[in-house]
This record gives structure tokens, sequence and C-alpha cells, in this order.
């Protein structure tokens, strides 16, 4: 088998049974792997509705079929499951080395289901494969967890996924976290495997991914190196600045989120900015498995060495809780590392919190810590610990911003779509961001559809960020194209430099098939209806295709994008016609038959 | 008259962070990219008070002018 290897690793952590499957090769092509296989089986095994903290649901940990290989950024492995915390189908995607460990171990997938009497972790090593007791491990860091586990299995050049304290928790906002600061961070999928007492899985894999078309990979390699290399964002502004590289970007166009989302400009920004953060506390460039980027920073703040802040988090922190102080924000960031939280989602949920208070929901009585004020360096790094903790009003937090709202009767303040928390750009000043936030499958994310980069940055071409016309088919391109990309097991940042071409020819020479690029792109759309038909499945309502009322009735006050708001009504029923889905946003039974669903 | 002119990222290198320019009146977005001595090929976005603007685009007194080269991320 090429690209796969052709194995699928299935436990019951009820009865302790492992089991090893064959791929089918056929499914797994069809959904090309990684999410769409992922989110293929999930569909099949799991009903919808179940309880996403139950037993009842499952995870899938899928790798892709170019996961591993030669290809450019090929760490991927995704985590697949229901989410907690937005009911939706969770596909949370993560780099570093251990996605590429566990196809060198011979296994594409991991298939978790039932609940552990105590707590357990997963130990791999080719054909060995055991359950044990991870009873030491529960409650410790991610950093700890990570050295101890590498230090007790003797096998040093293993690699660690694990949970930390928030996930055992079963926070609805925790990750699940490999190589110690490499995050799948977004949807609870990290509460999932609390929910069912897996600490940790360390693997070990010592064979390799074979390729269908070895010479024709070789040459196609030297030619996407030199893409990579040539390309401006991923030969010189990713490496040099990392992600936080686009936070004066965002800021001077006007849709930097402030506050909560309540101004879009926050005029001290350069503060806590890629280029601060460069020339004051980087000490390193980090990169994944094969990576020839480098974005990851590893940044020194006192004492502290840690990986990141990413752009996203670095927001999450500073302006949206309008905190300028970058060392605190870096060591927000080392802690929800350690707890392992979804760094948007913990600092939007602060930010919230900030909100809450500034209007008298929460009442300073509730506070059992710093007081919940924007600006407080205080607040961002002991609420992130109380979070992760399950501290006091930190374990309310930890339900995310979307539950803590609505607890005070105003769910409108949560800054989220389909209950999780949107991210960094403010969607006022990108109308194609705004409908592609809508209708993401996951609730509020920006890497289903990243239209910044043709909206803001120009890439592949620069389009009107304030013009709602043809967004629709913008948005489904660039959805149905991610999806891919997700699947095929590559980071998303190579297609700054790499077209669909470049991807398809990749597929073809590893996996030794031979699609066109417009069957690539109907594996793509098959993986996004597959979504949405779980969606539905799962009880989530079309009217959930919306944003927080701030972002459609309240015009941004000043800034690059001043009396603008997201015109969602004016996209919505062209996106649903550009997918041809019925006017209230449903699969039709000819697109599904014709997608062969 | 005067505008404020703001680089980022690698436009910074050897330059400036941000500072006030002297233009003539009517002076447009390539002069002045001209005066900093900026290749024009160095920059990928160029935004007047945070809007995206053209080369030929004519300065006003009191303009914001952001600069930046390629850049993304996410
Ligand atoms: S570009 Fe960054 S996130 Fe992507 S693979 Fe490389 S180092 Fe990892």
């Amino acid at each position: 088998m090429h690209g796969y290897r052709g194995q699928v690793l299935r436990v019951n952590l009820t009865t302790g049974q492992i089991k090893k499957e064959t791929l089918d090769l056929q499914t797994a092509q069809k959904f090309i792997g990684g999410r769409g296989l992922g989110s293929y089986l999930l569909s099949k095994e799991i009903q919808p509705t179940v309880d996403a903290l139950s037993p009842e649901n499952k995870i899938f940990i899928v790798t892709g079929p170019l996961t591993g290989s030669p290809a450019p950024t090929p760490g991927r492995y995704m985590v697949v499951t229901k989410s907690p915390l937005t009911g939706t189908i969770a596909c949370s995607n993560s780099g570093g080395f251990w996605g590429p460990e566990l196809k060198n171990a011979g296994y594409d997938l991991i298939v978790l289901e039932g609940r552990a009497p105590k707590p357990m972790y997963l130990f791999i090593k080719d054909e060995t494969v055991e359950l044990r007791d991870a009873t030491k491990y529960w409650g410790k860091l991610v950093s700890e967890t990570t050295t101890q586990l590498l230090a007790d299995v003797r096998e040093p050049q293993a690699r660690v996924l694990c949970i930390g304290p928030a996930g055992e928790k079963q926070s609805l906002i925790a990750a699940v976290m490999n190589d110690k600061c490499r995050a799948a961070g977004r949807s609870g999928v990290g509460g999932v495997m609390g929910s069912k007492n897996l600490k940790a899985i360390v693997v070990r894999g010592t064979g390799k991914v074979a390729l269908a078309a070895p010479e024709k990979t070789k040459e196609l390699l030297a030619i996407l190196a030199r893409k990579i290399k040539d390309n401006g964002v991923t030969g010189q502004g990713l490496p040099t600045y990392g992600t936080a590289v686009l936070v004066n970007i965002i800021n001077e166009a006007g849709m930097y989120p402030t506050r909560n989302f309540q101004q879009s400009y926050f005029p001290t920004a350069n503060k806590a900015s890629g280029e601060a953060l460069a020339d004051e506390y980087l000490t390193k460039r980090v990169a994944c498995f094969r990576c020839p980027i480098a974005c990851g920073r590893e940044c020194e703040v006192g004492e502290e060495k840690g990986e990141g802040p990413e752009y996203e988090t670095l927001w999450a922190y500073s302006a949206n809780c309008g905190v300028d102080k970058l060392d605190d924000v870096i060591r927000a960031n080392n802690l929800c590392n350690e707890y392992g939280l979804d760094t948007i989602s913990a600092g939007a949920t602060i930010a919230c919190a900030m909100e809450l208070a500034e209007k008298g929901y929460i009442k300073p009585s509730e506070v059992n810590g710093p007081a919940l004020k924007f600006g407080s360096s205080e607040a961002i790094i002991e609420w992130t610990r109380k979070m992760g903790a399950g501290e006091g009003l930190g374990a309310k937090l930890a339900q995310g911003s979307y539950r803590l709202a609505a607890s005070y009767g105003v769910p409108e303040l949560s800054m989220s779509v389909k209950k999780q928390e949107l991210p960094a750009y403010d969607p006022r000043g990108a109308k194609g961001m705004a409908l592609q936030y809508a209708t993401s499958n996951r609730g509020g994310c920006h890497v289903r559809g990243y239209l910044i980069s043709p909206e803001v940055l120009g890439l592949p071409e620069k389009i009107d960020r304030f013009a709602t016309a043809g967004k629709a088919t913008w948005a489904k391109a660039f959805q149905d194209l991610t999806a891919v990309i997700d699947s095929l097991g590559l980071c998303l940042f190579t297609s700054f430099a790499l077209n669909a071409d470049d991807y398809r020819d990749l597929l073809n020479a590893i996996v030794g098939v031979n699609w066109t690029k417009e069957e690539m792109f109907t594996a793509g759309e098959r993986i996004w209806n597959l979504e949405r038909v779980f969606n539905l499945a799962a009880g989530i309502k079309p009217e959930e295709d919306t944003l927080p009322k701030r972002l459609l009735h309240d015009p941004i006050t000043e800034g690059g994008s001043k009396g603008h708001v997201a015109q969602l009504a004016e996209m919505l029923p062209a996106y649903y016609q550009e997918r041809g889905w019925t006017p209230q946003g449903i699969p039709t039974k000819e697109k599904l038959a014709a997608l062969a669903l | 008259m005067d505008v404020e002119v703001r680089l980022f990222a690698t436009l910074r290198r050897g330059r400036f962070d941000r500072r006030p320019q002297p233009v003539a009146d009517g002076c447009r977005l390539e002069e002045l990219i001209r005066q900093l001595a900026i290749d024009p090929k160095e920059i990928a976005i160029r935004l007047v008070n945070g809007r995206e603007a053209e080369i030929d685009h004519v300065l006003q007194p009191g303009d914001v002018v952001s600069l930046f080269p390629a850049v993304g991320g996410g």
C-alpha cells in the first residue's frame, strides 16, 4: 500500500480490547484520509445525537496518506469526534512529530471507544500495543506528563500525545496536546479524551511510508521546495516573524477584534506583534516534521521557555483582553499549553467574562481571583490557570464563553458561532470571512476556509474585502480545497505557495491514484457535505449559520473598516445555491447522490 | 504637507517603524514609495487610512500610509 500504511488500531477502553483491522483502501481513497476518512467513520459508527462526553462517543485519531511522507509539511494528524462544545462534528488538527510517528508504527488511524474504568494510557511500538495504568500521570501538566512518560517507557525517540488537567476535568475548551507544545486545539476534543479516562498515547514507529512513484515524487518535491522558498509568505514572512506577523496588518485594516469585539482597532497592537516577538523574545525558530517553513517560535520570558504564541493566541490574550504586555501574553499561552486548553477559546472566554463584569453581570462577589478587567495582565494569567485547574468561577469559564454568557441571560455577549469562540479577524471588515465563519462545519473557526488570504493578504489574488458579490463562490472553493489539504495530512500554510494542481500531483505520485483536479475538489466537497449531514442529524439547525448580533448590527466605529457590518443575509442564499443545497441550507438528495454519499 | 508612514515586518529593516513624512501637495502613493527608497516589488499590501489603495492614489494631509511585504499566517 502506498501513502497509507493499511492498518487501523481499534481500542475499546471499557473492555481493554485492542484490535488491528485492515484499512479499507477504497473507502480511504474516497475520503482521502485524515479529516475526510475520520468524518466518514464517525458518521458511520456513532449516533450523531449522542452525548459527546458519554462512552458512546468515539474518537478517531487519523493521519492522512501524506502524513509522514516526504511531501512538504507532512506532520499532521486530526482528532475527529463529536464536539462537546458545539454539538457539531469536530476535527482538530495538529502538527509536530506525533502523526508521522504513528504512521511509522504502521497505523493510519486509531479508534477510541468506550470509557476506561481508571486513567490509562496507550503504548504503541510498531506491532506492540498495550493499554497501561496512567494513575500516576493523572493531574500532571503536559510537559511533566510528557517527560515522565518518555522516561518510564524507555523509548527516548517515542512521541507523546496527551491531555492536561483541563481535559481530565472535561473542559469543553480542552485541547489534545502533542510534542508538549503542539495542539489539536479546538472544539473541546481534549475534554472528550478526558471523558474516556485516556491520559496519553505514546508511540514509537520504525517503519516508513511507501511511495507509489518515488522518482516522480522526487522531481515534484524539488519543484515544490522552490515554490515554497520563493514565495514571500512561506519563504520569508512566516520563517522570520511566525504567524504573529498578522497582528499589524489586521489591526491597520481595522479588523483586529478588541475588548471582546467591542472595537476593531487596538492602538498599542505593535507592542504585542510578530515584530516585537521576533525582536525581544524569540530564541529559536521551530519546525514541525519535515517542514521547510518553520513558523514555530521558541520564546523565553524570565525563567519560562515555551513555544508560541501563534497569531490567534496572541490576539485572544492581548487585543481581545485589552492587554499589550507581550511577556504576560506569552505566560498565558504557556499556561494553556501546560493545562491543555485551546488558546483561542480560553483567551476569548476571559475577554467575554471581562465584558460581563464591565456590564455588571458578573458581580465582584463571584470573582474569587483578580478583577476581570480589560487590560489586566494579572487577570489573563490567573484566570487561565483557574480555568485549567477548574477552580471556582474558573470551572465555569472552562465551559466556554457561550455557556458563561448564557448563564447570565446574555448569550449574545459570547462572540461565538455554534458556541465556539471566533478567532482573530473581525468579519465586519472582510465579508467573505463572515460567510465562512457562519457556515463553518465546526462553528467559529478561521481554518475551514481562510478567506483572509484573498480578502486582505491578496493571495492568490486580491479581492475587495467589503464586497459581498462572488464571496459564496470563494467560500465554497476555499472550504473544499481546505478539506482536501487537511485530509492529505499537510499543513494548511503550504497553500500560500502551492496550488490545487500541486496537491493533486503529490497525491497522485505518493498514493498512486490518477486523479484530476476536479476529482480532488469533488472529494473536498464530499467531505464538506458529509460533515454538514452529520451536523443536521445531530440537531444543529441551519438557522445557526449566523453570527453574534453585534457583528450583524453594530457598525465598526473607527479605523480601516469603519461603518461596516457583516452582511450575512446578502450572501447566505447565494452560498446555499452554490453548494447545491435547498434554500433552507439542506443538502439535496441529488447533491448527495452526485457526491456518492 | 505631512503624511504618517508606518512600515511593517521586513520593510522596517534599516529603516524605521513609523514617522511623519513631508511630501509635495498632490503626491501619489508611488512617489512617496520612491521617496522612501523602497523597491515597489517589496511591497505587497498598501493601506491608506486602513483602506487598500492603488499606487496612483493621491495623498491628503495627515493620511496614514501603512506598507507591508508579503505576509500570511493564521
Ligand atoms: S508551517 Fe508552521 S505549523 Fe506548518 S508545518 Fe511548518 S512549522 Fe508546522
